[in-house]
């Protein structure tokens, strides 16, 4: 069966191949001289629960361990320990690459096969580094049971720093934090926080647990006395008793991937954080950019009126909003004077970072940075590498690593 | 305007569609519903090679007289090409997108050479 019906990338599923679909982008990279400087995306993505059989290797409890194997019979990829999000990512068979993925070939050899696909993309869209996030894992935080969140993560964590972040130099991340457990969250930061390869960590925001609760402040603080940053990733939840009434995945992806970021930024925010731990740099992911304006104003305009309910605040919520750190993925681009205005409002030449959030259907590529008009090319620069590489301690300089441009 | 060969006419099936090369320019050729269609495969979005995408029918919400939902169909005569990127759905007979039908692909002229088909790149 062919799903690629053309001439010259013609393409059987078996032959699927992520360099022949990103043919464009390569061609991009090579327009736009990206082998000038280096590129970072801060927010990718490959699908752990094609490696579950490897992880599933890395859980501690023996119970847990025979459980989650058994239920994984006959095919690991669809570990029933996992709980799994109702949602159309593929738009019913328009994105091809979610049906062809898991026959894409990889060549035998040293290279583990998520990291080898990885880089592939990486090096057809010009990428130098990618910091690399689960995709079903994101959905962990509203397992039911929070001990298995603890234990499945956990073995995800060891899982790639062993198998992938020690072995790939291109390849970083910021490892999933258990959030449903303020003292497993502790630990994890003292277990993972030196291990090569590992930038900062990551609260995947949809749960239900307050950023604000006073057990985590031991936690911000040992980040903050690391050095690591503390990144929140969106998502959707279509549970959720108020995406619930969305009736199309539009509308549930649209709102969720924002709303609960929203729900985190305001609680870190009115709360004080940012004054408790002013070192700790903090990275909101896959939100897009159009909601920062909505929350500087609604903050600032209530803030004035009801200053006495943020007592902590030294300065306004939106300055503080300034010295965060944004992905930039993805952009709404559809006004160009919104977005400029956006990026204008959040000094985005040193607070702006690239994000690709490649594979995933909504991807974006460098030259949504790099086209835009109003960026001189030393902002362009900064965003799509500089700032990442001063944030995560990279020390890239002007190194490029892709191999492609 | 130099003129690219696609294919024998009668090795182009219904429903088919071909890529062909000029200089730098990629084209996407389709054979629908009778006619032939030339777009470039260039997505107006991000690039993306949208000429290459799944053809699938237009999506069509059903309403009753009294403007309750009934449900959903797809279309009997329209037909859309998906950029496989990121979902940038285009109307096959004219190249519209069609989420804001401002946005249109470039066009090419076809001609037919007794049974062969060409294309006006450029």
């Amino acid at each position: 069966m062919d799903l690629q019906p053309n001439d010259f990338r013609r393409m059987s599923v078996e032959e699927f191949d992520t360099t022949k679909l990103l043919a464009h982008a390569s061609k991009q990279a090579k327009e736009r001289g990206y082998q000038r400087f280096p590129i970072v995306d801060v927010d990718s993505h490959h699908y752990e629960t094609e490696s579950m059989s490897e992880i599933l290797e890395y859980l501690d409890d023996p119970v847990l361990k025979q459980l989650a194997t058994a239920t994984s019979r006959p095919n690991a990829k669809n570990a029933r320990i996992m709980n799994t999000m109702v949602g159309y990512q593929d738009m019913g068979g328009r994105i091809p690459r979610y049906g062809q993925r898991s026959f894409e070939k990889t060549p035998a050899g040293e290279t583990q096969r998520d990291a080898a696909l990885t880089k592939r993309w990486m090096d057809a869209v010009g990428v130098d580094v990618a910091v690399l996030f689960p995709t079903p894992m994101l959905a962990l935080g509203v397992h039911p049971q929070v001990e298995v969140e603890i234990a499945l993560s956990r073995a995800y964590n060891r899982w790639l720093c062993d198998k992938i972040l020690a072995h790939e130099e291109r390849l970083v991340s910021m490892l999933y934090l258990p959030f449903n457990d303020p003292d497993a969250t502790y630990d994890f930061v003292k277990e993972f926080g030196q291990k090569k390869g590992v930038v900062g960590f990551l609260i995947t925001s949809t749960r239900y647990r307050p950023v604000h609760a006073n057990q985590y402040m031991k936690t911000y603080a040992l980040l903050e006395e690391m050095g690591l940053p503390i990144a929140f990733h969106g998502s959707y939840h279509w549970h959720d008793q108020a995406q619930g009434m969305l009736n199309r995945f539009i509308s549930v992806h649209a709102l969720g991937f924002v709303w609960y970021n929203m729900i985190h930024l305001a609680n870190w925010i009115i709360n004080g954080l940012p004054e408790r731990f002013p070192k700790l740099k903090v990275i909101w992911l896959e939100s897009g950019l159009a909601w920062i304006p909505f929350m500087m104003q609604r903050f600032d305009n209530e803030y004035l009126m009801r200053t006495s309910e943020a007592p902590a605040l030294k300065k306004m919520p939106s300055d503080y909003m300034r010295d965060m750190f944004w992905a930039s993925q993805p952009m709404e681009i559809t006004d160009m004077g919104l977005l400029k205005e956006t990026l204008r409002v959040i000094n985005a030449e040193t607070q702006l970072l690239y994000s690709s959030d490649y594979p995933h259907w909504d991807f974006d590529l460098p030259s949504t940075i790099y086209d835009l008009p109003f960026l001189s090319e030393e902002a362009k620069r900064n965003i799509l590498g500089g700032n990442a590489d001063r944030l995560f301690n990279l020390k890239l300089g002007a190194r490029k690593l892709a191999q492609a441009v | 305007m130099p003129e690219v060969f696609v294919s024998k006419i009668g090795d182009f099936a219904e429903g088919d569609r071909r890529i062909v090369f000029h200089g730098g320019q990629e084209i996407g050729v389709f054979h629908w519903q009778g006619n032939f269609y030339a777009y470039e495969n260039l997505c107006l979005h991000q690039g993306g090679p949208c000429c290459e995408g799944v053809i699938m029918h237009k999506v069509e919400d059903v309403l009753a007289p009294d403007k309750t939902w009934i449900g959903q169909k797809f279309s009997a005569s329209d037909a859309h090409f998906v950029c496989p990127w990121h979902g940038y759905e285009y109307d096959i007979r004219t190249g519209e997108c069609v989420g804001n039908r401002k946005l249109r692909l470039k066009s090419f002229e076809i001609r037919r050479r007794d049974d062969e088909l060409y294309v006006v790149a450029g």
